[in-house]
């Protein structure tokens, strides 16, 4: 249940976006999981809110967007995705390949309130 | 991106002419840093208490906090010339019991650190004492994985004396410790025989991330159904190129190479 520990990072960063970009509050939070981070989705999108509570972020929408590994092969240099189960080459089928997308625990976009003075 | 012009936006700065109140200005700005501007003429109008939306693009690693700690730690242990490698199994696949070994085998010959983890008691780091290495345990409570920061704070004292091989003992877990990088050279997986041929597909996110994988326990094959070409397939399946090792820490079967591999990297 690493997720929780996702969460604490997330809302603090989010936190952060909303002080420096002087808004009131995050309506919106966007991210990208890939699904060699080792992130559930399900169980980081249960542990938001709670995590959230009594934050800036408190309310907001978490979209997941969910990154499926591709792999750039070594030997003919095709880049592909791949079957996170038997990673290789769609093209030429070599094992020789170097992981180029999967891993991500990003954050892309936060969508932010201000309520108008 | 800019969201006004959608320019790729680095720290090139340029104008954006709009409308206030009927006349026309420009700002320049950069796409660098943080900034605010102000409009210090008044609104002649009401304005209504609504709140305003707005979407600002972050593109930042979730845990960059605990990344950017990694890296500080990176940083310390080459400087200081220490090998880290951050061993990641299941619970009882023998993580402990081989490190003991390990140490006794490099006594003498490479000095040696270990920093443990587990959710609860010094067990481990009591097992692993009086080997000739210092030891450090982190009790973990109700986390599943070590953190950069928990890493970096032990380091000057467990890893500081001309210590020159770093055995990080993760949390025993197969998905989460694999998310936290901690500042080591590389992952190395474990695998007990008895855990079955096929973990490394059923836990892709480690086995994929491990360069080395260790398979231990090897004296208990008589005993199981357990096919070595089935394990070595499935590791490569996950990681094509993984250096496999094959040892038994109780009968010292494979334990040469396990060892002569761990003096050379800090050759």
């Amino acid at each position: 249940m690493h997720e929780l520990s996702i969460a604490v990072a997330l809302v603090e960063q989010v936190e952060t976006v909303v002080a420096k970009e002087r808004a009131s509050r995050a309506a919106k939070v966007m991210i990208a999981v890939g699904v060699l981070s080792g992130v559930e989705p399900e169980a980081l999108q249960g542990a938001f809110p709670l995590v959230a509570e009594g934050t800036a972020a408190a309310g907001a929408e978490l979209v997941i967007e969910k990154v499926l590994a591709r792999v750039r092969c070594l030997a003919c240099g095709q880049e592909s995705p791949t079957d996170i189960y038997f990673m290789g080459c769609a093209k030429c089928g070599s094992r020789n390949v170097e992981l180029m997308a999967g891993r991500e625990l990003h954050i892309q976009s936060v969508e932010l309130m201000t309520d108008e003075r | 991106m800019c969201k006004d012009c959608g320019c790729s936006g680095d720290a090139q700065g340029h104008e954006h002419a709009h409308v206030h109140d009927g006349h026309t200005h420009s700002h320049g700005h950069t796409h660098g840093g943080d900034h605010t501007h102000e409009h210090p003429h008044p609104h002649p109008h009401a304005v209504p208490a609504v709140a305003e939306a707005r979407t600002v693009s972050v593109q930042q690693k979730i845990l960059s906090r605990n990344d950017e700690q990694a890296e500080r730690n990176r940083a310390w242990l080459s400087e200081h010339g220490v090998v880290a490698v951050n061993l990641i199994s299941s619970p009882g696949s023998g993580k402990t019991y081989l490190l003991e070994r390990t140490l006794e085998g490099l006594r003498g010959k490479v000095a040696c650190a270990v920093i443990t983890g587990d959710q609860r008691t010094d067990n481990d780091a009591r097992r692993l004492q009086g080997k000739g290495a210092p030891v450090r345990q982190i009790e973990t409570i109700n986390s599943c994985h070590l953190d950069a920061e928990q890493v970096g704070r032990l380091l000057p004292e467990v890893a500081g004396g001309g210590v020159k091989l770093l055995f990080i003992e993760n949390v025993g877990n197969l998905v989460c410790p694999s998310a936290f990088d901690l500042g080591e050279n590389f992952k190395i997986a474990l695998l007990s025989t008895t855990e079955g041929e096929d973990k490394p597909v059923k836990y892709p996110t480690l086995f994929s991330t491990a360069p080395v994988a260790v398979l231990t326990k090897m004296d208990l094959v008589p005993h199981l159904d357990w096919n070595a070409a089935a394990c070595r397939a499935a590791l490569r399946q996950v990681r094509p190129g993984v250096f496999i090792f094959e040892l038994s820490a109780k009968t010292g079967l494979g334990m040469d190479a396990w060892l002569d591999y761990l003096v050379k990297l800090t050759e």
